[in-house]
């Protein structure tokens, strides 16, 4: 499922200079995300982490993502 | 907007700072939630939590208002700040501070007691 979720941001942050979805519990359930992107730079988190709740909104929608752990950067 | 909805956005317009949470300070019932109650204390607000879990609905109605899919929420001042990785990330950095002490009155520090809103009663048992 994390190739799942990484291809779905890749798609929603194509300049993303580092990306990563780990599996937290080894459930395929709990994910944390890590996502640096100029998209994000001059956003306030509350911003930056709706543009990734937006890139994953059917697996959130479809309760694959059970938890979700966001921690993003603009890029410099 | 459904009776539920406008407590829930009265709550948030009234109350300082709003944690919404699964479960109570009490007896939380998620890691999450937790996260984020204990980065509100680290940093003395005055916190009203409101517990999801009594009713579904309000998780629902508190998504289509706030525009934020997941529990918990932490609102300030009617602004929603962010679920758990942000305000506990705002703590760690010093802004959760300096954003209470720009937005909250004098004294907000003194004033730190615990509320809880309770927006469902518990459902009552169903004997089948």
């Amino acid at each position: 499922m994390t190739v799942e979720l990484e291809a779905l941001l890749r798609s929603a942050f194509p300049d993303a200079t580092e990306l990563s979805v780990q599996d937290r519990t080894g459930g395929g359930d709990h994910f944390q995300v890590i996502v640096t992107s100029p998209a994000f730079s001059g956003l306030p988190l509350v911003d930056q982490h709706r543009l990734v709740y937006d890139a994953l909104a059917a697996p959130l929608a479809d309760g694959t993502i059970h938890e979700l752990r966001i921690r993003t950067r603009g890029a410099q | 907007m459904s009776e539920l909805g406008e407590r829930i956005r009265q709550t948030i317009e009234t109350e300082d700072v709003v944690l919404f949470m699964k479960g109570t300070p009490e007896r939380v019932m998620c890691g999450n939630s937790s996260r984020a109650l204990e980065a509100l204390r680290s940093v003395g607000a005055p916190v009203t939590t409101v517990d999801v879990l009594p009713d579904p609905a309000i998780r629902t109605e508190l998504s289509a208002l706030s525009n934020w899919p997941t529990i918990p929420q932490v609102f300030v001042r009617g602004e929603l700040v962010g679920g758990a990785d942000i305000v506990q990330e705002l703590a760690e950095t010093g802004e959760l501070r300096q954003k209470l002490e720009a937005s909250l009155d004098e004294g907000w520090q003194d004033a730190r007691a615990e509320r809880i809103v309770e927006l469902a009663p518990p459902r009552p048992l169903r004997l089948a």
